[in-house]
């Protein structure tokens, strides 16, 4: 019995024992010596643990009493967040190293907080989704202040904590008010209770239990901590802020919302529709006056938030496939965008001010045009791969029944644009400024260009992708 | 008679002064780390104050891991905390402004 149960859960256990052997291995060792080694094999590890979910889930697992549910769904979203972390892992490497900030905790952090997010998103019950969730979280709160001598990521790791332990807060009295009043933390067993009419104290419990899902995929109006956050950490970390955990958070909200309280899609419809519009809207406008690159990543994943939110929105099986597609090119976007922006440096010094980049194309015509195709996406031009994505969540929002909402989409992505192409701007035209260097690592410059890569060979068929996500989709909703 | 309504209105009363003293608060972090403890600690008492209602132990096994955890929240919270004085000389909640967002 148990056995079966741990046999489930192995991909979180071999990662967990991993990491507490890590931690003991470099801290009798060398120490920070034993860091580039450890973040090889940490990212190596993942890439593997990817693979084994990808090819041996099979069918629907529930282990512990249904407190831990290993099925199509969670399988998706592990894998993209198991291969996302691998790459910033391995982006950061030779970033950190140079910047002395290499440090072994570091790997293993992240090796913890991918834990988390592991069972986040298999959690089938209240208990197990906020002990993952603060596995998660906690680990992160490190991360962003691992610059221990700068004020400024210092700042950033108090404002995350700060902010992240509220929402936890908030979180944790959805969740107590929803077992109060529905008797039980199993997801299966809530929703049984609000077959009939919810109470009103489950009703409070759900609107507590979003605001604190919202704070964590930095859906606005719970969005305040994410620009200072991604400002403030160093830039490996916020790469690995923008991918990894934006998924595991997403996931975690649609298996709530559906597992939980799937029999009263429209309570929750309207409160994720509004999130969604007012994320897309709040993205696309405070961007614009931005001048730091992270800044405005920040802000550019609010308003991807906001699309994703509006696929959940729809309440379908069909949003929820739409859903898993766009967060799986998100990070796809994200992690070359974040390559580019870590080779962005003058001196060997980092820098994040966009207009250093002005006729960038000039002395780096192959990067830029990278960029160029990157940024696109993003924007979610046509011929591109983002433009899939929006076009799936507008489709999924607009069968729905949300037309409204989907039309709010099309012109909140509209203002968007107007970001993106500053910045393609300045790399295309506009006078010379101060060059930056021409050097770039040999690990971002393949992740450039094969992130770019795939934004353009993805639209003969998006990698197949779509059937494994609607499969995926189809076995959390039905 | 104290009965479950009781219960739920003092950790009300206690999560809400807890958010207005993260939100109201202009002075000192460390009061922010105090709010924080008072809105884990309402839940505790919604989780107990159920779990004897409902006569099921789940909500207590529910308070103990919150416990663990806020432990923890606050180790690493002091942590951060330290690491923060540490540069800025400081720890006025209207001092960590470097960033303005």
């Amino acid at each position: 019995m148990i056995g079966a149960d741990i046999q489930i859960l192995m991909p979180e256990i071999v990662l967990a024992v991993y990491a507490m052997g890590a931690l003991l291995a470099a801290v009798y060792t060398t120490k920070d010596g034993m860091a580039p080694l450890l973040t090889w094999a940490t990212s190596g590890l993942f890439v593997l643990m990817a693979v084994w979910i990808g090819i041996n889930g099979q069918g629907t697992n529930i282990a512990f009493g249904g407190m831990f549910v290993d099925d199509g769904f969670a399988r998706f979203a592990k894998v993209v967040i198991l291969l996302s972390a691998a790459a910033v892992l391995l982006m950061s490497e030779s970033y950190m190293q140079r910047r002395g900030l290499l440090r072994f905790e570091y790997p293993i952090l992240v090796a913890l907080a991918v834990v988390g997010m592991m069972v986040m998103v298999s959690a089938g019950d209240l208990m197990a989704l906020y002990m993952g969730l603060e596995l998660q979280s906690l680990a992160l709160y490190v991360v962003a202040s691992l610059r221990r001598d700068s004020v400024k990521s210092t700042e950033a790791g108090l404002k995350y904590f700060v902010l992240g332990a509220l929402s936890s807060g908030l979180l944790l009295y959805g969740a107590s008010l929803t077992y109060g009043f529905a008797g039980t933390t199993l997801f299966a067993g809530i929703i049984e209770a609000t077959a009939d009419e919810p109470s009103l104290g489950l009703l409070f419990g759900l609107v507590f239990l979003i605001a604190g899902f919202a704070f964590k995929v930095s859906a606005a109006p719970f969005h305040m901590w994410t620009p200072d956050v991604y400002e403030g950490s160093p830039t490996p970390v916020t790469a690995f802020f923008a991918t990894a955990p934006k998924v595991a958070a997403m996931a975690l909200f649609a298996r709530v919302v559906h597992d939980a309280f799937g029999g009263i899609v429209g309570d929750w419809q309207q409160i994720v529709a509004f999130l969604a519009v007012v994320s897309m809207f709040l993205g696309a406008i405070a961007a614009i006056g931005q001048k730091d690159i992270k800044r405005l990543m920040a802000y550019s994943s609010i308003a991807h938030m906001g699309f994703a939110l509006m696929g959940l929105a729809a309440g379908t099986a069909f949003g929820v496939q739409a859903m898993l597609i766009y967060m799986a090119i998100y990070v796809t976007m994200n992690i070359g965008t974040f390559a580019f922006i870590l080779s962005m440096e003058r001196d060997g010094r980092p820098v994040t001010n966009i207009e250093s980049l002005k006729m960038y194309s000039k002395r780096q015509p192959l990067r830029a045009l990278a960029m160029l195709v990157l940024l696109f996406s993003l924007a979610g031009v046509p011929p591109m791969v983002g433009f899939f994505g929006k076009f799936y969540v507008l489709r999924a929002a607009y069968d729905g029944g949300l037309a409204w909402l989907a039309v709010a989409g099309v012109i909140a992505s509209v203002i968007g644009a107007f970001y993106y192409l500053r910045i393609v701007y300045f790399m295309y035209f506009g006078e010379e400024g101060e060059a930056l260097d021409g050097k770039i690592n040999p690990v971002l410059w393949g992740f450039l260009m094969g992130s770019a890569a795939v934004m353009l060979i993805g639209v003969v068929n998006l990698f197949g992708i779509e059937p494994i996500a609607a499969a995926a989709a189809a076995t959390l909703v039905n | 008679m104290i009965g479950l309504e009781h219960y739920l209105t003092v950790a009300a009363a206690l999560f809400v002064i807890g958010i207005f003293g993260l939100f109201l608060n202009r002075k000192n972090v460390i009061i922010l780390l105090m709010s924080i403890e008072l809105m884990l600690l309402a839940v505790n008492i919604n989780l107990v104050a159920f779990s004897s209602y409902l006569g099921d132990l789940v909500g207590q096994v529910f308070t103990l891991f919150v416990l663990t955890v806020a432990a923890a929240e606050a180790a690493i919270g002091l942590a951060i905390l330290v690491c923060f004085f540490r540069n800025r000389g400081t720890i006025d909640v209207e001092d960590v402004n470097v960033m303005k967002g």
